[in-house]
């Protein structure tokens, strides 16, 4: 019984994941993400997506204060940097979204630049949903895997 | 190469402000059995490497050598870097490195979430060995090795034979028979280029001559990289920002 539920949680994982690379939330680069995850390092992805996580909710938070003060250079530095670390956890939709919102600082477009924000924010926040539901997945499945097969 | 116990002695300097970035390309070099360390600045990586701007010598350290350069404290084989940083750039690295005569034959990578191709250019001129577009992958990282190699390697005209060799292995175990073939075409006297080992057999071209096919070469197996701003031995098909141009 509880092998059974460990074999519906994996499904589960893969039906999430699927769903999230056929959506593009995700690419292939949180599949390398995952390769890198070994006996070594068990828990790199979570690592990294926290990280990813911490940093991003700080640029979010500045993002806001420099598009009040129209420092739309700043905005740009910031958005360079959440593009790169969006594109390194292979978060596809939020670096989209990261390019479309420089292109609009480097045009000083105000209005564009606060739609953009709006649409960062909201992608970045269903990103963070969707990953730690399946890290809990993740979690539940380890657990139920360790009962049955006890190590 | 008969050099499996000196695989795992590999010193990689890793370069990046951004912590996810470094955390990533550590993990990378880890799995790949590269030993790491990495800094989060291009003056951090002088530091590391013992390269002093202004001082002749540095009284915290006792001096071992006599010229006016720091030794370093640690042997690096191969430094990546990251192109855009605050402050000193990847690019502004790679030149210091050039620069200095204790480090100059420390292969330099630099990579870079933009397939800039002057950029890119730029920095192969400079003397950068690869450039990797980010996100950084394995199968990458296969191409580090014989870099690394080459600075075993202490003779001049021992390395330019044997960066010339290694250039060579590279291109016809990859998909560069074409380029090979060009070459052949362009330069029929250079009997060098030919597949398999008649290098022995024949006389060897002149250092100079060596050199420019060395450059040829090169620049054509960085050119491809460059226009597809994908490396030519991995099939990285997928598409970038959805297809909206890169920013200058």
């Amino acid at each position: 019984m509880l092998g059974f539920g460990a074999d519906l949680l994996w499904a589960d994982m893969n039906r999430l994941l699927a769903f999230l690379f056929h959506q593009g939330v995700l690419d292939e680069q949180f599949l390398q993400l995952q390769q890198l995850q070994d006996e070594a390092s068990p828990n790199f992805v979570s690592e990294v997506v926290n990280i990813y996580f911490h940093e991003s909710e700080k640029l979010l938070t500045n993002l806001r204060g420099l598009l009040m003060e129209r420092e739309y250079k700043k905005m740009g530095i910031h958005l360079n940097q959440f593009m790169g670390s969006s594109s390194s956890i292979g978060a596809k939709r939020v670096t989209n979204v990261c390019v479309a919102f420089r292109a609009a600082t480097d045009q000083s477009n105000r209005a564009g630049c606060l739609r953009a924000l709006e649409m960062l924010e909201h992608e970045y926040c269903y990103l963070k949903n969707k990953l730690h539901e399946l890290f809990q997945i993740e979690q539940q499945r380890a657990l139920v895997a360790g009962v049955r097969y006890p190590v | 190469m008969g050099m499996a116990a000196a695989e795992s002695q590999f010193h990689v300097l890793a370069v990046d402000d951004s912590i996810i970035d470094r955390k990533l390309i550590e993990r990378l070099l880890r799995t790949s059995s590269y030993q790491v360390t990495t800094v989060d600045s291009g003056s951090k990586a002088l530091e590391f490497l013992g390269l002093r701007e202004n001082d002749e010598s540095n009284p915290s350290i006792p001096s071992v050598c006599p010229n006016n350069h720091q030794p370093q404290e640690v042997e690096v084989n191969l430094v990546i870097t990251d192109y855009c940083m605050p402050g000193m750039t990847g690019y502004d690295l790679l030149k210091k490195i050039k620069e200095s005569s204790s480090l100059r034959n420390i292969p330099v990578v630099i990579m870079s979430s933009e397939n800039v191709p002057s950029r890119i250019n730029r920095c192969l001129e400079e003397g950068a060995e690869e450039f990797f577009l980010k996100p950084v992958r394995l199968s990458d990282l296969n191409k580090l090795k014989p870099h690394m190699k080459k600075t075993k390697f202490k003779d001049q005209k021992q390395e330019t034979v044997e960066r010339f060799e290694d250039s060579e292995v590279q291109q016809q175990q990859s998909q560069q028979q074409i380029i090979i073939q060009n070459e052949h075409h362009q330069a029929p006297k250079l009997q060098v280029l030919q597949p398999e080992s008649e290098s022995e057999s024949h006389p060897q071209p002149t250092i100079e001559q060596q050199q420019q096919i060395l450059q040829q070469a090169n620049n054509n197996n960085k050119r491809k990289t460059m226009e597809q701003g994908l490396s030519p031995e991995t099939d990285r098909t997928r598409p970038r920002y959805s297809g909206i141009a890169t920013v200058v």
